[in-house]
């Protein structure tokens, strides 16, 4: 960490005042239409989510301790992963990355003075947290039994817990996740600095705006579909039901073209993160820019025609099974672009490893094996043998939680300072780095294992010569839970404690380091004007410099 | 028409600048309006292909007068909207304020048509999909298939109108405030486009409800 590089800052005027001090009232964080602090709003909200989340796998886990299950009613248990799944996937990563590190650092990027719609901004906190208390309620008064996939006809029919007020909250909170991807869409399109042009856009962004276009047009299709099925439970006549000549695969067909985009919708914005954080922590150039820049939203594009993999059991036809397959493999191609690129980065780079670039490196090594574990269950026959067994649980963990949330706490900490004005311990941050890394493959590793073994998904017994393998992954998950508390506590003791934060320092290029930390309310005193491209950092030795 | 005279919000360059991205705002929440309303298309669609009997049977219930009347309303008020539009773009305040009545009239006598009249109608006739569904025979389930497309989309649809009658209101009393002048109509495009969207959206239904079933 360099304190003391400021070079590149304007002096920031002394009697200007920091957001943060900008009204202590309830009120002024209640109503406020400043980016910033619904970003923190939002931080905070989603930080419960995930520890109510978290709480539910961790019960999770401790029933599988033993064979029979430490929880001996199949219901409970079924409640409980259902209830992970549900809190974790629509309360936490979907929205994660882009309303609290989107909310902040989009506008700062842009050297815009907010987003484009102020209001609807802190409209779509309301429609979340309304969201979240609807499926909160339901998930504590009985709660569900249906797993995050609400799978007809077993919903409509069948499950006797609340299934039409959860799907009444996600609907809630859907219509906040297209809110803040239209706002990103318009503010990215008509708030660019004078000479922000689009290739002179950091990557975070252009991987926002990819992430924005799915929430925008995928969103609305599941809320439409979970509408239908809202109305088959109700009623019981509806669109999904075969004794009507409606159709249950059509409910998988529905429910997946928005589900397998929103897989997209986690883990783009951390790809943005990490293309920030490789570069200015090797002190280099992001490798080849505009193929980073065009993988994003190449998996945009694609992401929206590799739904039917998902059924390839389920009784669709082989030849759409095989289009579907050859189409997922594609998306390897541009994944792989970006792993490619920021090695290439790194490569004859000056690394530092502080705690964001730690995090940033673990989230590519734990991405990359969820990335090529992902070839086996897009492959027809491999994937009849491993679909809903534990190997599908530990590839999407690994891309989901291994990647996308260490991409999330990189990107926590690489701004922590903008958005705090304190640093973080450092030595406590790479021990956290670390202790999440270590945890999390003793916790998913196992279950790559176990699903090869043929260990299904869902159930909360097993037979008992899986038992090794289970404890293991359990006990991995007490190093989990420790890795992921440990943030919680230094972030928080940093709050009132930490070292003040420079305006820069990181040394990183980007107009949000050209402001102080933490911003004053309107961000930028003078509109910034930008002639140069991104990730311009100044390299000894390299005989070109990036376009 | 000189806007750097004109307020806008801190965040834009010039009122310009505001306006060009309010509307471009609303046609992206319209194409995602697209996509919900989307699939309730195709799903419809895909549910006739495979019970062509029963939707025909179930089409052929519906009130063809009607919707047929509804949809003359509604495509009139889409006129009226739009010429309030250019009343004001001219400077003419009052013609808006006059077209928004007109428009707001229209919208509320197509409610009143659709759920007074017709829904009304059809609950009598036990068309509501459930034990008592009037329809026997062969076509039952196809039928009430069919209705449930039918009470979904219109439902929806209604509320969509209520929203778009709101926010006409609203325009109105904007509009009696003198908020608008030739200089600066933008909520007034922005509404119009949303009034317009829910216009489509009755076209694609309209015959989906009322044509393709009585189609020789």
């Amino acid at each position: 960490m360099n304190a003391t590089a400021l070079q590149d800052v304007p002096p920031p005027r002394e009697t200007q005042e920091s957001y943060l001090q900008d009204g202590f009232s309830l009120r002024s964080w209640l109503l406020t239409t400043d980016h910033k602090r619904i970003a923190i709003l939002y931080l905070a909200s989603i930080t419960a989510f995930f520890f109510i989340g978290g709480s539910a796998a961790a019960l999770v886990r401790y029933n599988l301790l033993v064979p029979q299950g430490m929880i001996h009613s199949a219901e409970t248990y079924n409640r409980l992963f259902t209830m992970h799944g549900v809190v974790m996937v629509w309360f936490f990563l979907v929205p994660a990355v882009p309303v609290t590190l989107g909310n902040f650092v989009v506008p700062l990027m842009l050297g815009a003075r907010d987003l484009a719609f102020p209001k609807l901004n802190l409209f779509s906190w309301y429609l979340f947290i309304l969201g979240g208390i609807v499926v909160l309620y339901s998930l504590f008064t009985g709660g569900v039994d249906t797993g995050w996939t609400f799978y007809t006809p077993l919903t409509t029919a069948y499950s006797k817990g609340h299934v039409v007020a959860t799907v009444v909250g996600i609907f809630i909170a859907g219509f906040s996740s297209i809110a803040t991807g239209l706002n990103f869409i318009v503010t990215i399109h008509r708030l660019r600095a004078p000479g922000l042009t689009w290739f002179r856009l950091p990557v975070f962004l252009w991987s926002l705006y990819a992430t924005s276009v799915i929430l925008v047009l995928a969103t609305p299709v599941l809320a439409m579909t979970l509408l239908l099925l809202a109305f088959e439970r109700i009623f019981h006549i509806g669109v999904f039901d075969p004794a009507f000549g409606g159709d249950p695969l059509l409910f998988q067909h529905l429910f997946w073209f928005y589900s397998h985009p929103a897989v997209y919708i986690m883990i783009l914005p951390g790809f943005g993160i990490v293309s920030e954080i490789i570069p200015a922590f090797s002190r280099k150039p992001l490798f080849g820019y505009s193929f980073v820049v065009w993988a994003s939203i190449g998996i945009a594009v694609i992401s929206f025609l590799v739904w039917g993999h998902h059924m390839f059991v389920a009784g669709t036809s082989l030849l759409s099974a095989l289009v579907f397959s050859i189409l997922s493999y594609m998306v390897a191609v541009p994944s792989a672009i970006k792993v490619f690129n920021w090695i290439g980065t790194m490569h004859k780079g000056y690394i530092h490893f502080d705690a964001p670039m730690l995090y940033a490196l673990g989230f590519i090594g734990l991405f990359t094996m969820g990335g090529l574990t992902g070839l086996f269950v897009a492959a027809l026959a491999a994937d009849v043998h491993l679909t809903q067994t534990y190997f599908v649980v530990a590839h999407f963990h690994y891309v989901m939680v291994g990647g996308m949330v260490s991409a999330f706490f990189a990107g926590l900490h690489y701004w922590w300072p903008k958005i705090t004005g304190r640093m973080y311990p450092e030595m406590w941050g790479r021990a956290g780095a670390l202790t999440i890394f270590i945890g999390f493959h003793l916790t998913f590793f196992p279950q790559f294992i176990l699903g090869y073994l043929g260990m299904p998904r869902r159930y909360h017994a097993y037979p008992p010569e899986f038992q090794v393998l289970n404890v293991l992954s359990s006990a991995g998950t007490t190093i989990l839970a420790a890795g992921y508390l440990l943030p919680l506590a230094y972030l928080t003791w940093s709050l009132l404690r930490g070292e003040r934060a420079p305006a820069n320092p990181w040394e990183a290029t980007g107009l949000e380091w050209k402001t102080p930390s933490p911003p004053p309310t309107h961000n930028f005193t003078v509109t910034p004007m930008v002639d140069s491209a991104p990730y311009s950092y100044p390299t000894p030795g390299s005989r070109h410099r990036h376009e | 028409m000189n806007e750097t005279f004109l307020p806008h919000e801190f965040q834009y360059a010039s009122a310009e600048h505001q306006s060009q991205t309010a509307i471009s705002g609303m046609w992206l929440f319209l194409a995602s309006e697209m996509l919900f309303f989307g699939v309730l298309f195709l799903s419809w669609i895909f549910c006739r292909h495979w019970n062509p009997v029963g939707f025909d049977v179930g089409g052929g219930q519906t009130e063809m007068i009607l919707g047929t009347i509804n949809s003359v309303l509604l495509l009139t008020s889409s006129a009226t909207y739009t010429a309030g539009t250019r009343c004001i773009e001219a400077g003419n305040a009052r013609g808006l304020i006059a077209f928004c009545v007109i428009t707001a009239l229209l919208g509320l006598t197509f409610l009143g048509v659709k759920f007074g009249l017709e829904w009304h109608g059809d609950l009598d006739k036990h068309l509501f999909p459930g034990p008592d569904f009037a329809i026997q025979g062969a076509a039952r389930a196809g039928a009430q298939l069919f209705f449930v497309f039918y009470f979904v989309s219109t439902g929806l649809h209604g509320l969509h109108m209520v929203a778009g009658i709101g926010l006409v209101a609203w325009i109105l009393w904007r509009a009696r405030r003198g908020d608008f002048s030739a200089a600066y109509s933008t909520p007034v495009s922005v509404v119009g486009l949303y009034w317009s969207f829910v216009d489509m959206v009755w076209v694609v239904l309209y015959p989906l409800i009322y044509l393709v079933g009585r189609s020789p």
